[in-house]
């Protein structure tokens, strides 16, 4: 008898009438047990990996981008206001931040999202699938850290509802769900969302103080009796203080106004403000080794989207129209999300082309068209968002093409003879 | 003039790169000296490749053994499973030949056969090896045989009253039918063919598409035969063939008269020696195929050798339908025996036997416990027994093989019984910190990353039903230029244009069996395979 007792898990079963119950109930027990489901048509063998393990190992991936942008969290704030400044002052401050703001993000997305999953799940009478475990730890990583927790959870609504039962559930979607959310926020409360206000949490900026809500002052008496720095309200800005990104910086003065605020070696550490998930470039390229070493995500779709960013972040640098253009390629790999929508956003394999010819021309216009935008687009700050978004909506077309070419081969050999 | 750095660098690399040029050459060029002088071919020696093609070569991996003129097909993508219970490798004499009371055949084994065929002999007949058993009420023209002699025991039906098995009584001592053999020099093409369907070795010869018994009103473009079966835990046909290399060239020589095209024999490079019945074989047009499984299905083959396209018919044996067709016309005797290799974790001992088709498997399985009854309490705390299936014994091998039970027959194609433990088991956390070991290319499993480990196959699906997610999986175990994912999209959605054009006229189940094997969502491509090709059949 125990909790990993098949035994008494099965003695709990609730009837399969009461559907979402039962759905529940079947979701919790095939993620504690492998079923026992044995082969009946077809092979009497079959290979050991499912959806599950495919998709808890790119969860896995992701978990340095986690520690590392929980950390990053509670570092920008205090850069705001001033102290402990350096990396690891006061870590046990910065942690507490990071996780007091990162926990509520992932809770509601993951709340939200599964709830909508195993709601549909129960209506249509099919198990619970997998396909959102992946989707609600990217939801977290791909938000600013000040994002109020209402809007995140209308536009995972959103997303799930329109981007993927609509469409049929786990692997019919069009879009990717977790990118979808994020345009919705992005076009729906725009003000609130981009600029220079969202990446820095705990502040009010109007006043020019720290403004700590109680998740944070509820930690001071813990740290006091330790000895520790605590949270102190009301600690005023530092006097130039702005939230800006590095792209902002670069839109203004190009990459010589982006080091003025920041070293390449910290854009690629990850102390600067942006996204939870996309500021550590190290801890993303940890990421991209582990999906590549374990065959999980297309190393095609990753290199012709590398390739995309560095060729046309070449024909930019040629052309010299302005400050933007003459930002070095490769430091464009530095700055923003573009290496956090090359690991893990144009890797979606329901997303993207499913043929491998496919994968590289869809890579590389991801790569193509994201850097046109960021660079030559005054309105948006950020392009692999509208980029992953516009392929996925052309990867069909792409994947006809190329199947439609293996067509058309066959019956020119047919012809042949 | 000052140097920089990195110029000095550059020019250094430089240096060495040129230092280890002119030592390759130079021993390159000694070592040829030193083969001149002793009398050896200095193209055989050396330290640098060649020429530039040999170079290609080394790259393509033209093993040593396969001839240089020699037609070679290296396939790069395929999957060994390794499993345990491979039959030994024994010299040809030691393998014991054994026999059975009774032998079936089984209208099912025929894809596409009317469920009930008309029996043609009745309970009680003596019948010879080769004597007509019973046609497809279809196509009467192809007539079915005994493989054995002795008395027709009964006809084993099954639902809706279609026949099972057709069981004979088996004599022992094995008495044959005797034959009119037609003069293969003068025989024309409708003589010969009309000989092989009366004969009963007709439904050794298949055509693609739909892998059906061929049709002998349509010669075929050409005629394959593969010589080697990559698929887990198969016998080699080296050894059904020993001792018969007369009878194999035979069948080869009766093959070339019933196709205006070539008959092409694929041999196993991967192996340094395989038997000279296929390396010799005459009259044929011959190749070499490297590569791992599924380079020994005859599929793979037809599409790198001279694919179908629509409108086309190809045929294709195995080594076993030669060598009937070569008996028939050597010695006069329908005679199927062939090697057949019991295998599997399961069976005792993993053997090789000599048998006839047909056999019945009841003395082989008889040790194994194949059923055990277990007790568990139900939803009241009552305690329940059930009888629960332990182990499965497949006619086949146990990717495309078809489940028997334990008095059950080996198929009219199979020369392989398996044997699988059930996985009907549940598993603490499986899918993340899998307890059991299956072979697999993954490589988030450590079974992907070191490649010479056998496992103890079992039946367990090892995950849930999900839609297609993950693409490009299936081409890396299928070796054809080919879009499995889409085909198999494209047939559930009844696209029949689109199927022909992606090529399901090239396929049969066995292709495709490995990239069911390695597909994450578990879907059942076999099955979805045959209903397409029944579709399109059907469709006429």
């Amino acid at each position: 008898m125990g909790l990993f007792d098949v035994e008494f898990w099965k003695k709990l079963e609730p009837s399969k009438e009461k559907k979402l119950a039962h759905g529940v109930y079947d979701g919790i027990f095939t993620f504690l047990f492998k079923p026992n489901e044995v082969n009946h048509s077809g092979g009497h063998i079959k290979g050991p990996m499912d959806l599950k393990r495919l998709m808890i190992h790119v969860v896995l991936a992701m978990q340095l981008c986690y520690v590392i942008g929980a950390y990053n969290i509670g570092y920008q704030h205090f850069l705001a206001i001033g102290e402990h400044t350096g990396l690891l002052e006061a870590v046990h401050l910065k942690l507490a931040m990071g996780l007091m703001q990162l926990l509520p993000i992932f809770v509601v997305a993951n709340a939200v999202g599964l709830g909508i999953e195993f709601y549909f799940a129960a209506q249509k009478g099919h198990p619970i699938e997998e396909g959102y475990l992946v989707t609600g730890a990217l939801i977290p990583l791909i938000m600013p850290p000040d994002i109020p927790l209402w809007m995140l959870a209308v536009s995972v609504i959103f997303a799930v509802m329109l981007g993927k039962e609509a469409f049929g559930g786990t692997g019919m979607n069009v879009v990717n769900i977790a990118l979808l959310a994020r345009a919705f926020i992005f076009f729906a409360y725009p003000t609130e969302i981009s600029g220079d206000g969202p990446w820095i949490t705990a502040v009010d900026v109007e006043n020019g103080v720290a403004d700590y809500s109680w998740t944070h002052t509820m930690f001071n008496g813990l740290f006091e009796s330790l000895g520790w720095a605590t949270f102190e309200q009301g600690t005023p800005l530092i006097k130039d203080f702005s939230g800006a990104t590095a792209l902002v910086y670069a839109k203004n003065g190009g990459w010589e106004a982006v080091t003025e605020h920041f070293s390449a070696w910290q854009l690629f550490m990850g102390g600067v403000p942006g996204s939870i998930g996309e500021t550590s470039k190290l801890a993303i390229l940890v990421g991209i080794v582990i999906l590549l070493a374990l065959g999980i995500a297309s190393w095609r779709i990753m290199l012709s989207m590398a390739i995309g960013i560095a060729l046309t972040g070449m024909l930019f640098n040629a052309w010299d129209f302005n400050a933007y253009m003459s930002v070095p390629w490769y430091n464009h790999f530095l700055m923003g999300g573009a290496l956090f929508a090359l690991a893990f956003m144009a890797t979606d394999p329901v997303t993207a082309c499913s043929t491998n010819r496919g994968k590289w021309i869809y890579g590389f216009f991801i790569g193509f068209f994201g850097l046109v935008i960021r660079v030559m687009n005054p309105a948006y700050a950020e392009g692999w968002m509208l980029a992953i978004l516009l392929m996925n909506v052309f990867a069909p077309t792409i994947d006809f093409y190329v199947v439609d070419a293996n067509i058309s081969k066959r019956l020119k050999r047919a012809k042949a003879k | 003039m000052s140097l920089t750095l990195t110029t000095g660098l550059i020019i250094a690399i430089a240096f060495v790169l040129l230092f280890l040029a002119v030592l390759t050459t130079l021993s390159d060029g000694l070592v040829k000296m030193a083969a001149k002088q002793n009398g050896q071919d200095p193209d055989s020696f050396g330290v640098l490749p060649n020429d530039v093609p040999s170079l290609m070569k080394m790259r393509k991996g033209r093993p040593n053994h396969v001839p240089k003129d020699a037609n070679f097909v290296a396939l790069k993508r395929g999957f060994n499973i390794r499993l345990l219970g491979e039959a030994k490798e024994v010299l040809d004499t030691e393998i014991p030949t054994v026999q059975s009371s009774t032998y079936a055949i089984k209208p099912k084994d025929f894809i596409g056969m009317m469920p009930i065929p008309k029996v043609v002999v009745g309970e009680g007949d003596n019948i010879k090896a080769g004597d007509v058993l019973f046609y497809d009420k279809q196509r009467p023209e192809i007539k079915y045989a005994a493989p054995v002699s002795g008395e027709m025991l009964r006809i084993q039906r099954g639902e809706k009253r279609s026949i099972n098995e057709v069981v004979i009584l088996a004599d022992k001592e094995m008495e044959y039918r005797q034959y009119d053999l037609p003069d293969l020099n003068t025989v024309s093409y409708e003589q010969l063919s009309a000989f092989l369907l009366e004969s009963g070795a007709w439904p050794f010869i298949r055509q693609r598409p739909f892998d059906t018994v061929a049709e002998h009103t349509m010669p075929p473009k050409a005629i394959f035969v593969t010589t080697f079966d990559t698929a887990p835990l198969a016998p080699s046909f080296d050894l059904t063939v020993k001792g018969r290399e007369a009878e194999f060239q035979k069948g080869l020589d009766v093959l070339t008269k019933l196709t205006a095209g070539k008959v092409h024999v694929s041999v196993n490079a991967n192996e340094p020696k395989t038997s000279t019945a296929f390396t010799n074989a005459t009259g044929v047009s011959k190749h070499w195929i490297k590569g791992a499984h599924p380079a020994g299905n005859v599929g793979i083959q037809i599409h790198h050798i001279d694919p179908v396209n629509t409108g086309d018919v190809v045929w294709h044996l195995d080594v076993h339908g030669v060598l009937v067709l070569g008996t028939l016309f050597t010695k006069g005797i329908f005679d199927t025996r062939r090697v057949v290799a019991l295998t599997g974790s399961e069976i005792d001992e993993p053997r090789l036997v000599y048998a006839h088709q047909g056999i019945c498997i009841e003395n082989f399985v008889a040790n194994i416990p194949t059923k055990e009854e277990v007790i568990h309490t139900n939803k009241e705390g009552e305690a329940v027994k059930t009888i629960r299936r332990a182990v499965r014994l497949v006619s086949g091998d146990p990717l495309t093989g078809t489940q028997i039970d334990e008095k059950g027959y080996l198929g009219f194609f199979d020369d392989q019984l398996t044997t699988i433990a059930e996985g009907d088991y549940y598993e603490l956390f499986g899918w993340l910190v899998p307890q059991t070991g299956h072979p697999t290319i993954k490589k988030s499993f450590p079974a992907g990353l070191v490649k010479d480990v056998y496992y103890k196959a079992d039946t367990q699906q090892n995950g849930e039903y999900r839609a297609f997610v993950v693409s490009g999986e299936y081409e890396q175990v299928l070796p054809m230029d080919l879009y499995p994912q889409h085909l198999m999209k494209a047939i559930k959605a009844n696209d029949y244009e689109k199927m022909e054009g992606l090529g399901i006229l090239e396929l049969g189940e066995e292709d495709i069996a490995l990239c069911e094997y390695v597909c994450t969502s578990k879907q059942p491509l076999q099955k979805i395979l045959r209903d397409g090709l029944d579709m399109i059949r059907e469709q006429g």
